[in-house]
Parts: structure tokens; C-alpha cells; sequence
């Protein structure tokens, strides 16, 4: 078997209706209890207070704002090179999660910001950068619904994707190209493994972010459905109108 | 039992208030549109098999 059998519609629909139910309890679980953990159950930090309870929904949802563009990259490249529409559908069914994911990190960001830095907003390279990207998911969702034909809006949107990728990478990067700014550099580095946070805070965090990425998946694959479905009616009443 | 949030309450819980709100919001406009779709699809699909 071989994963593209799923850029089939029919297969890629027969699969997502499989495997939802389960992804959407598993991801609600994770949300809903590295959430009531994080918020219920950690104490205050020393220097930052009750603020660091910010840190459960700011760290998983900027990881996914940058993940969902990524996801959107490699659909896109798919969708360019093999032209399977699903890939192409599916690139447009995560960019209004990414978008909102991206909304979350920054307002989250803005409100964490103002009592540890004094403001809501500095033009710091990272803060930048992330609403750049937002700007991108924002003008990538509207190049979708303005051109009419979807195969060319595919092909639009994905070049569009590629540009915006070195957003998606500055937004990550930011804090260590310019090693200036608010912004502090991550705490939960993966690659080092060299974490910065305690365990008390470490594992509910973990949590929101498998939550966070689980949701992502599972409103992808939600998402993806519904943009086949609107194809189908399309193709369906195109050849109505012709047979008229 | 609510913890003691301080005097950082307002921002606590804005940030999760907000939060939550998006999430319900993508969470709602998602369900609503893949319904619309749906029906769309299966009204297109009858007219479809009624036209030969």
C-alpha cells in the first residue's frame, strides 16, 4: 500500500471518516487536560506570577502556526510536481487553522507581553515576523477565493506558499538570526534537548502541544473533506450545465 | 476552585478566554460548512441521477 492511494478522493474520505472519531477524543483529551492541568494544578513562577499559565496555550498554538505552514508547504510541492488535487485541497483546508493558530500565539503573546515587558507589542524579530505570517495565511486564504478556476488557484496559492515559507522559518529562527529583541529564545529545544522549563510546567506543556497538534490534524482532515465534497458538487453541476 | 491569579488575573484569563473563543469559533464555522456541504452535495448528486 502506498500513501499516495490518498490523493484518491474517494479513499482519502474512506480513511479520514475511519480515523476521526478517534483523533478528535484524542485531542480533546490532550487539550482539555494539559489545559485544566496547566491552568488548575502549576504554581506561579517566582518572577513571572500567574502569567506563566499563558505559556500552555502560547507555546502549542505559535508551534502549530508555524507546523501548519509547513504542512501547507509540502501539500503545495506535491500538488505542483504530482498535481494531486487532494494535496492541493488540503494545503487550503489548513491555512484558516493556521491562521487562527497564529491569531492565538500572537494575542496570547501580546497579553503575556504586557506585564513582563511593559507592552503589547514591540517590533522585535520574532513578534515581526509572526505577523508577517499571519499576513501570508490572511492573503493566501484570500488568493483562494478570488480566482475562479481552482486548478490555477492551486498553482497560485502554492507559489505563494513557497514565498511565505521564509516567514514560516524566520518566525521559528528569528531569535537566533538576530540575536536581539523581547522575545527570549525557545524553551523547549528539541534538538539540544537543553530545556530551560521545570517539569511542573514541562509535562502539561507537552500535552497542550501533542492537544494542539492532534487538533491541527484532525481539523485538517475534517477540513479536507468538506473542500472535496464542494469539488464534487462543482464538477457535478458544471456537468449539469453543459448537459442542459 | 479557582486559582489565585493575582494581579495578573486580567491577563490570565483574557488569554484563555480568547483562546478558547478561536478555537470554538474554527472549531464551529468548520462543522457548519462541511454540513452546508454535504447537502449541497447530496441535493447535486440527485439532480444528477434525476437528469440521467
Amino acid at each position: 500500500m502506498s500513501l499516495w492511494e490518498y490523493a484518491n478522493p474517494v479513499k482519502f474520505l474512506r480513511l479520514s471518516e475511519r480515523v476521526l472519531p478517534a483523533l478528535w477524543v484524542f485531542a480533546g483529551l490532550c487539550v482539555a487536560t494539559g489545559l485544566i492541568w496547566g491552568f488548575f494544578a502549576t504554581p506561579d513562577d517566582y518572577r513571572q506570577g500567574s502569567t506563566v499559565k499563558i505559556i500552555f496555550l502560547h507555546v502549542p498554538s505559535a508551534l502549530m502556526a508555524i507546523n501548519a505552514w509547513f504542512m501547507m508547504l509540502v501539500t503545495s510541492l506535491i500538488w505542483l510536481i504530482r498535481r494531486h488535487h487532494v494535496s492541493a485541497l488540503a494545503a487550503k483546508a489548513a491555512a484558516p487553522v493556521g491562521a487562527v493558530m497564529t491569531v492565538i500565539a500572537l494575542a496570547t503573546g501580546a497579553l503575556w507581553g504586557q506585564p513582563m515587558w511593559g507592552t503589547w507589542w514591540a517590533w522585535d524579530p520574532r513578534l515581526t515576523s509572526f505577523l508577517i505570517l499571519f499576513l501570508f495565511y490572511l492573503g493566501y486564504i484570500a488568493l483562494w477565493e478570488a480566482i475562479e478556476d481552482p486548478d490555477t488557484a492551486a498553482d497560485l496559492t502554492s507559489v505563494l506558499c513557497l514565498v511565505g515559507s521564509v516567514f514560516a522559518v524566520l518566525s521559528r529562527y528569528a531569535v537566533h538570526f538576530w540575536n536581539q529583541g523581547l522575545h527570549q529564545g525557545t524553551s523547549v529545544p528539541v534538538a539540544t534537548g537543553a530545556r530551560t522549563v521545570s517539569d511542573v510546567f514541562f509535562i502539561p506543556l507537552v500535552i497542550c502541544m501533542i492537544g494542539f497538534g492532534m487538533l491541527f490534524v484532525a481539523l485538517v482532515l475534517y477540513r479536507t473533506g468538506t473542500e472535496i465534497r464542494l469539488r464534487r458538487t462543482r464538477a457535478l453541476l458544471a456537468r449539469g450545465a453543459r448537459g442542459a | 476552585m479557582m486559582p489565585e491569579l493575582g494581579k495578573y488575573a486580567f491577563e490570565v484569563l483574557s488569554a484563555y478566554g480568547v483562546s478558547l473563543l478561536l478555537l470554538a469559533a474554527l472549531l464551529g464555522l468548520s462543522i457548519a460548512r462541511d454540513r452546508r456541504a454535504r447537502a449541497d452535495l447530496r441535493h447535486a448528486e440527485e439532480e444528477t441521477r434525476r437528469n440521467g
